[in-house]
């Protein structure tokens, strides 16, 4: 559905996006992961037709997006990373705008619109103006927005950007159906390593460049597998005897015995077995997509993917601190 | 061509609710005009004497305050596009499978008719400053408010296209329409300007449009009022809204 091939877009000396190429299949989703300004958004600004490329070619459903932007303007959908919505006119409103704007029969024009804003729940609060509504109300409706003309592809830039932890998983359940019940491939981008979790294919790209594709438990195996934590009478016993009885090496960190393995789970039975009665607690940790990151890059994705209630505290505790000073 | 008739649709229809939703709106923009007229206008009687022909400073300043209705509604209007580009509207527009062109067209066309309705309610104003003017010269002044309502608007959306947020505003504002307004002729005859200053009203495409003003208002007085014939007037205002339309669809078009 989409091919990139050696994208290229250069700001003046600066390289945004690197010799970037990828495919994405019809009706999966895919992620475009990557810390902020990494070169996700000119990556999509070029794909929605807004910039053109360097060199390089991009083509959505075989159609170039530099040399055939009318073509591929009718088969995408887009979210942007900020509200494109128009505040002053109501939910219904700005849809039926849309509806026009992406010439839609005037017969099917209403029937289209309310299943849309059914899909995301705001049916009911059509005919409010979106200035009334919350940051998840609003986003919810420019996905709505954005499927009213039935695209091919859907780009999701940042969607869950700013929004509160129960906002972003609401809208994560729409987004996830979206490939099922609306026939549409989904490209999205995000920093939040978690939400990426949905994706069928991801893609992460650093400094401009992709380091990695892949499915997200490919990449999680890149890592090495899981993590097993175990607290027993005595480690360096227990340790002897995992590496005698089920070839394990297991690693001493503080108070717990570490070992790490491919398909976690099914160990748990046989190490505690092979320890009889020495084992007091067993944890197992699945790699996330953060530390498949931390993994390529040496670093961990930066500081912007604390959630917003972490922000939140951390401001409160700067006033609090601030007028305790005083 | 169908979907370019609805992008132009959509951008009109867009305008007029908002502007239909924001009461304020409509006082804010006349009220300046009525501020100029009778505040301006009539303390500026007392001290400017009647000229020749009998025109008192109030009246002769009538076809300039509805040329200034015109100006300031038009580039309101067009300089939204810096609003839309600053809140996200205007990417919504341009990945749109609509040319860029319709969406200056649309944009154009709203402010003219916002621009001319609101010289409509100004220009009704003409009893109360002791004018006679009958149905015919309504309709022709109302004709020439529509054509240069679109030339102000095109070229409000040419400047737009040139800035991207919305701090530019004032400076569109202090470095372009308000030279652009006393450099018309709205306040004083052209004639009685400085010749460098003359060289500017002469391609300020507003003193066109005000001249014409003049010669609809003042059908019987021509001599002091009115700079160029008629005809000039008219083929200067839309000469240059083409001229701004087309190069506003031009640089709207241009992709980074």
């Amino acid at each position: 559905m989409i091919t990139v091939e050696n994208l290229t877009k250069k700001f003046g000396t600066v390289t945004a996006v690197d010799r970037v190429s990828f495919t994405v299949e019809e009706g999966t989703i895919f992620g475009f992961l990557g810390p902020n300004g990494a070169g996700k958004t000119t990556t999509i600004s070029i794909l929605c037709t807004l910039l053109s490329a360097t060199s390089g070619t991009a083509r959505i459903d075989g159609h170039d997006c530099t040399r055939e932007p009318s073509e591929v303007r009718k088969r995408i959908g887009i979210v942007f990373q900020d509200n494109t919505l128009d505040k002053e006119l109501t939910a219904y409103e700005n849809l039926l705008l849309h509806a026009y704007l992406y010439n839609i029969p005037g017969r099917e024009r209403k029937e289209r619109i309310g299943d849309a804003l059914r899909f995301v729940d705001l049916y009911e609060r059509r005919n409010e103006q979106v200035k009334k509504f919350s940051g998840g109300m609003k986003r919810r409706l420019e996905v709505a927005r954005s499927i009213v003309h039935q695209p091919r592809v859907l780009f999701l830039d940042e969607p869950t950007l700013g929004l509160d932890p129960q906002s972003r998983a609401h809208l994560w359940e729409f987004i996830s159906t979206l490939p099922e019940k609306h026939k549409v491939t989904v490209f999205m981008t995000t920093h939040y390593m978690d939400e990426a979790e949905i994706c069928d294919t991801i893609a992460i790209i650093d400094r401009g460049t992709i380091i990695a594709q892949g499915s997200p438990q490919e990449l999680k195996r890149q890592v090495g597998g899981d993590s097993l934590f175990l607290t027993t009478t005595d480690n360096r016993r227990a340790a002897a005897d995992l590496k005698a009885l089920l070839d394990l090496d297991a690693e001493e960190r503080g108070d717990e015995l570490v070992i790490t393995v491919s398909g976690g789970e099914s160990y748990i039975p046989r190490v505690v077995q092979a320890l009889t009665d020495r084992v007091l607690a067993v944890r197992l940790r699945k790699p996330t997509l953060n530390d498949v990151f931390l993994h390529l890059t040496g670093k961990a994705i930066r500081p912007e993917t604390t959630s917003s209630g972490e922000e939140m505290r951390n401001i409160v505790r700067t006033y609090r601190r601030k007028f305790d000073n005083r | 061509m169908k979907s370019e008739l609805n992008a132009v649709y959509v951008v009109i229809a867009r305008e007029f609710i908002k502007f239909a939703r924001e009461k304020g709106r409509l006082i804010s923009t006349l009220s300046r005009p009525v501020i100029w007229l009778f505040l301006v206008g009539g303390g500026m009687s007392r001290v400017v004497a009647p000229d020749d022909m009998g025109v008192p400073y109030m009246q002769f300043i009538f076809p300039g305050i509805i040329g200034m209705t015109i100006l300031f509604s038009s580039i309101f209007s067009s300089v939204s596009i810096l609003w839309d580009k600053e809140f996200g509207f205007m990417k919504e527009m341009l990945v749109a499978p609509v040319s860029r062109f319709s969406i200056v067209v649309g944009k154009a066309l709203s402010g003219t008719l916002l621009s001319t309705i609101q010289a409509l309610i100004i220009l009704l104003l003409f009893p109360f400053i002791g004018l006679k003017l009958g149905a015919a010269q309504i309709f022709f002044i109302l004709c020439i408010s529509l054509v240069l309502s679109f030339c102000i608007a095109a070229l409000g959306i040419l400047i737009a296209s040139f800035f991207e947020n919305f701090e530019s505003f004032n400076i569109i504002i202090n470095f372009i329409v308000m030279p652009m307004f006393f450099l018309s002729g709205a306040m004083y005859p052209v004639s009685l300007l400085p010749p460098v200053l003359r060289l500017f009203t002469s391609v300020n495409p507003l003193t066109y449009g005000i001249d014409a003003l003049k010669y609809m208002v003042f059908t019987e007085k021509k001599i002091l009022t009115q700079d160029f014939p008629l005809g000039m007037d008219l083929a200067v205002i839309i000469a240059a809204s083409i001229i701004f339309v087309i190069s506003a669809g031009y640089v709207f078009e241009r992709r980074k």
